[in-house]
């Protein structure tokens, strides 16, 4: 899938526009962000609920290029701007993890 | 004969050097000169007893001629070594002046075979003498100075590699705000360094892990990266507490980490187990004083 069929076909919201569109090739859930750099997969999507900037930092050194920040959490702008400098997309949903990843696994 | 191999294809600084130098810079001012009235015979002894092959002849200060070792042997083949100089002598003179640069003198050495070329001034009076001797010692001599600075420069700029090889960075207890700072200029600097994705993500995991543990434990301290060609090695200096039980840290899922902490995603309990699990050496060494983690990460060259 290509990132932006996030918004397309499950319309999440991306929290910023004319971000970069990147192939994703599989996914990986996880709050832990030690969890996040020691075993997400790369170009991978996060599925997560942690909403601020360390996440683009762990993000970008793991090699994920896009995230999807779940149950209606609210992305602070010092977080946007850090993803738009490391080029990585920001969703939203109000979808919890379950659900998100469940959804996010039919698009592969 | 070949010609000298200096011309506007050389590298600048030789271009610039036979343009700057002047022919009198370069030529021999040390003049032995006879008047015409000299014999061959007392012209031949005086190239012996100064080891020259012409010698000008002159009236005053002006130039009539130049006896070369050619004319020498022509005199003596035909007797007439205890005649004049003046009757014998060269001249059909072919000189340069002393504020031409020094390329011309090289053009002309290329353009004529003699040994030698007589310099003027501008009131045509002989100042000097030039031979291809004198322009390859004053060469060689610039040659020297100019590769020394070069030498110098290259140096110089290889030290500077050298320190820059290195990048260190501060980490300040719960500040969040520059967390990963270190590990994301660590990794920029390893996507110059035209090494392998998988290898950069694991320098990248350590770092990331050991600035936060700093962050998040530590009283603060330094992440410390060294570039080497052959491995990187990442050293990360804490001002303390120490860790109490090393072996219970170096346990997945173990944390002492604080609730806000977590609610951050941090405090997993897996820091420093992944950092040890990616990297290919792994040191620790904690007191109350502080603690030192160094992970090595060796770069296979066929890769």
């Amino acid at each position: 899938m290509k990132s932006d069929d996030l918004e397309k076909k499950l319309e999440y919201k991306a929290a910023y526009d004319g971000y970069k569109v990147e192939d994703i090739v599989t996914g990986f859930t996880s709050d832990l962000l030690s969890d996040v750099m020691g075993n997400a997969p790369e170009d991978s999507l996060l599925i997560t609920i942690q909403a601020h900037k360390n996440t683009i930092a762990c993000c970008s050194l793991a090699g994920i290029t896009a995230i999807v920040i779940c149950s209606g959490r609210k992305v602070d702008d010092d977080m946007i701007e850090a993803a738009k400098s490391e080029d990585i997309a920001i969703f939203t949903t109000t979808d919890n993890q379950f659900e998100a990843s469940f959804k996010v696994h039919g698009l592969l | 004969m070949n010609n000298i191999p200096i011309n506007t294809d050389s590298p600048s600084v030789i271009q610039e050097l036979i343009y700057q130098l002047k022919i009198k810079d370069v030529m021999s001012r040390d003049l032995v000169t006879l008047r015409k009235t000299a014999t061959m015979r007392s012209v031949q002894l005086t190239m012996k007893k100064y080891n020259l092959s012409s010698i000008p002849i002159t009236n005053s200060m002006h130039i009539l001629g130049l006896v070369s070792t050619e004319d020498i042997i022509k005199a003596l083949d035909s007797g007439h070594i205890n005649e004049k100089a003046e009757k014998h002598m060269t001249r059909k003179l072919i000189v340069l002046e002393d504020d031409m640069p020094l390329s011309f003198a090289i053009s002309y050495f290329n353009k004529y075979t003699f040994g030698r070329f007589p310099v003027l001034n501008k009131e045509k009076e002989l100042v000097g003498i030039i031979s291809m001797r004198d322009i390859n010692t004053q060469l060689l001599e610039h040659l020297n100075t100019a590769m020394q600075v070069l030498e110098n420069t290259i140096q110089k700029e290889h030290l500077e590699d050298i320190k820059s090889n290195q990048k260190e960075f501060n980490t300040i207890k719960f500040n969040f705000e520059i967390a990963g700072k270190a590990s994301t200029e660590i990794k920029k600097t390893l996507k110059t360094l035209n090494l392998d994705r998988k290898f950069i993500r694991r320098v990248a995991v350590a770092s990331y892990e050991l600035e936060i543990n700093q962050v998040v434990h530590s009283n603060g301290g330094t992440i410390k990266a060294i570039f080497d060609s052959d491995r990187i090695t990442i050293i990360a200096t804490d001002s303390g507490p120490g860790i109490p039980d090393l072996e219970k840290a170096l346990t997945e899922g173990f944390s002492t980490a604080n609730d806000w902490i977590r609610s951050l995603g941090f405090g997993a309990g897996m820091g420093l187990p992944n950092s040890k699990r990616v990297s290919d050496n792994f040191e620790i060494e904690s007191s109350p004083e502080g603690t030192t983690v160094k992970v090595y990460f060796n770069i296979e060259k066929d890769k």
